[in-house]
């Protein structure tokens, strides 16, 4: 967050770029990116392109992922279906980002009843099964993409202001914070020039590991039918209709499934690999290990 | 530093003040009632073990910690009861240079962006290179080269970090500087270089500096006058030439027959007053003075009465009820003092 040439992120780069699963998890997410942005240009067919007479083909050099019931390109849908997930995971990220910073930084800096009372309502919505609540809040709102990506964004708020509140009265305490106090700066300005860019990594990691939980919370939102609306294409609603033809065209349901599965694996290996890297005592221990081998 | 009113020269002052923070164990007296005046141009050192409340005053300056009495005047404006909008403004009046550079300085922001961030906060700088060039005149000022500005803490050594620090403090041109314990973590000779510099800059800029230490040697070289504190309380106050070769208090006495001589005969030769006991706890001070518990020449007296400060000579002051002869008597049979 605080970025200008900062050695720590360069060292996290470099250390990153020595983790193969890391890598891997990358190469994925960037394939998973190239296909939400030109998928529409790069896929082979139309997504809503009918042809009866190529119903539920199995895979094949023309159709790799087959066809299904109506005889429709599944290659092409899963390809930009991805558009769907990326699209979800930004923004509902990005909601509980947003609003998960800004509470958890407030009730961690000023702690007292404000903390208290933000706090336990970010328990009340933690304490929730997540697909439940999304479920209750679609509900209300009624079903399709935005509310979905607002469910879902409401959903994970809680934990980023956990994150958050942690990591800002860890911070508040440091000399730094009293040295900023003592120059006359005020608490906005502490908040974000100080403690905000302090509390970076943890946040990083957070945010790479919801990306992989709010995918596979939209997959299930499309799957019930709360997501996004046929016949706009999204693997969990592509889940869902294949289901009824698991018996006879397996690869209806398999091309989905697999790509919400690598692209939420990809989010974790990434995720992980940031934890280890951003960790400073975790930094050590690799470095360590290098040292010493 | 008694009750003498505002002077004209006064660029702080501490009435009475004490600072009381509750524990699960009990009101803590951090500070019990210290009155002192810095004047303006002068470096006032205050002096006392950890726990005396040194530190606590000089954070009392900025209203860092909040008073539980007294009253707080700077730059002849009582800042007691300011809100904390206007306390904003206070702070440029009063800067701070803080015992452990390294702990600081964010380390996330370049040495430039912390020294800017007192231009930044109360808008002294009109633009970006106006504040850059700044930054330059206040590196140059602490002897850093200004390439060094692109840097963050962690490049720097331990002396330069706290170069950064005063050049910090320096920004927003204070009236006064509050320095709490500047040289306590740095090495030895870095200690040296930190004091001359700090010495040369308040020759060169008519800075005012309250000096917070334990290191008597550094109180005696850095300070035109010098306070000393024991359990919330100025024991005894004058210039270092007074307390170090007539100290009037018992506890004064013997913080100095504690201070090594670097010739190995006259070391040998000196009485040293061993203090019997810890400090007491500041949750339940002793009644009457503070000190009885440990002064080798407490008397039934010393419980009952609770000793102010009084004027031995000029500018001395020391509170003890039997000051100056206490320590006399304390050198004439030493021995005294070390059965615990």
């Amino acid at each position: 967050m605080s970025g200008n040439g900062d050695s720590t992120s360069r060292r996290a780069l470099v250390a990153l770029g020595r983790d193969p699963l890391a890598v891997t998890g990358g190469v994925v997410l960037a394939l998973l990116v190239v296909a939400g942005l030109a998928g529409s240009w790069l896929a082979p067919a139309g997504i809503n392109e009918v042809d009866v007479d190529r119903m539920l083909q199995p895979p094949s050099w023309a159709h790799p992922f087959g066809t299904d019931e109506l005889g429709r390109d599944v290659f092409s849908r899963v390809l930009v279906a991805a558009r769907v997930s990326l699209q979800v995971g930004a923004v509902s990220v990005g909601i509980a980002l947003l609003a998960g910073v800004t509470l958890g930084l407030f009730a961690g800096y000023y702690q007292g009843w404000l903390d208290n009372v933000l706090m336990r309502c970010m328990d009340v919505l933690f304490a929730f099964p997540v697909l439940l609540l999304a479920v209750a809040i679609v509900a209300v709102l009624g079903p399709g993409l935005s509310t979905a990506m607002v469910a879902i964004g409401v959903v994970y708020t809680p934990i980023f202001a956990r994150v958050t509140r942690a990591g800002v009265l860890s911070v508040r305490e440091q000399v730094f914070v009293r040295a900023a106090v003592a120059t006359g700066a005020s608490d906005l300005r502490i908040m974000r020039r100080h403690v905000l860019p302090n509390i970076a990594a943890p946040l990083i990691v957070q945010t790479s590991l919801s990306l992989a939980f709010a995918i596979l919370s939209e997959a299930a939102l499309s799957f019930l039918g709360l997501g996004v609306q046929p016949p706009e294409p999204a693997w969990g609603r592509m889940l869902y209709d294949g289901r009824g033809f698991i018996t006879d065209a397996w690869w209806l349901g398999f091309f989905p499934g697999a790509a919400i599965f690598l692209t939420v694996l990809a989010f974790n290996l990434v995720g992980d690999a940031l934890r280890d890297v951003l960790d400073p005592r975790q930094l050590t221990v690799s470095e360590a290990r290098r040292n010493a081998g | 530093m008694t009750g003498e009113s505002v002077a004209t020269d006064a660029v702080a002052e501490l009435t009475d003040l004490a600072v009381w923070f509750p524990t699960p164990a009990g009101m803590v007296h951090a500070v019990d009632g210290v009155s002192l005046t810095v004047r303006r141009g002068e470096t006032l050192g205050l002096v006392g073990e950890s726990g005396s409340g040194k530190s606590t005053t000089g954070l009392a300056l900025l209203r860092l910690v909040e008073p539980t009495a007294g009253t707080v005047q700077v730059a002849g404006q009582d800042v007691t009861r300011w809100s904390r909008r206007r306390l904003r403004r206070l702070r440029r009046r009063v800067a701070m240079v803080f015992q452990d550079p390294q702990a600081s300085l964010d380390p996330r922001h370049t040495v430039g962006a912390s020294i800017a961030e007192p231009l930044a906060v109360h808008r002294l700088a009109a633009s970006g290179t106006a504040r850059r060039d700044r930054v330059a005149e206040l590196l140059d000022l602490v002897g850093l080269r200004r390439d060094l500005a692109e840097r963050h803490p962690h490049e720097l050594s331990g002396g330069q970090r706290q170069r950064v620090g005063i050049a910090r403090a320096l920004a927003g041109e204070p009236d006064l500087i509050v320095l709490d314990e500047p040289i306590a973590s740095l090495d030895l000779s870095v200690q040296a270089q930190i004091m001359n510099l700090l010495r040369g800059l308040q020759r060169e800029l008519g800075l005012t500096y309250l000096f917070i230490a334990h290191d008597l040697a550094a109180v005696e070289h850095m300070s035109d006058r010098v306070a000393v504190m024991y359990l919330g309380r100025i024991v005894e106050s004058g210039t270092p030439a007074q307390i170090w070769r007539e100290p009037a208090h018992p506890y004064t006495a013997a913080l100095l027959s504690a201070v090594p001589v670097a010739d190995p005969p006259v070391q040998r030769s000196r009485q040293r007053i061993i203090l019997a006991g810890d400090v007491p706890s500041p949750i339940d001070p002793p009644t009457g003075c503070r000190f009885r518990t440990r002064c080798p020449q407490a008397r039934p007296d010393c419980a009952q009465t609770d000793p102010v400060l009084v004027e031995i000579s000029s500018g001395h002051q020391a509170a003890c009820l039997f000051a100056g002869g206490a320590v006399r008597a304390m050198r004439a049979q030493p021995t005294n003092a070390s059965s615990p």
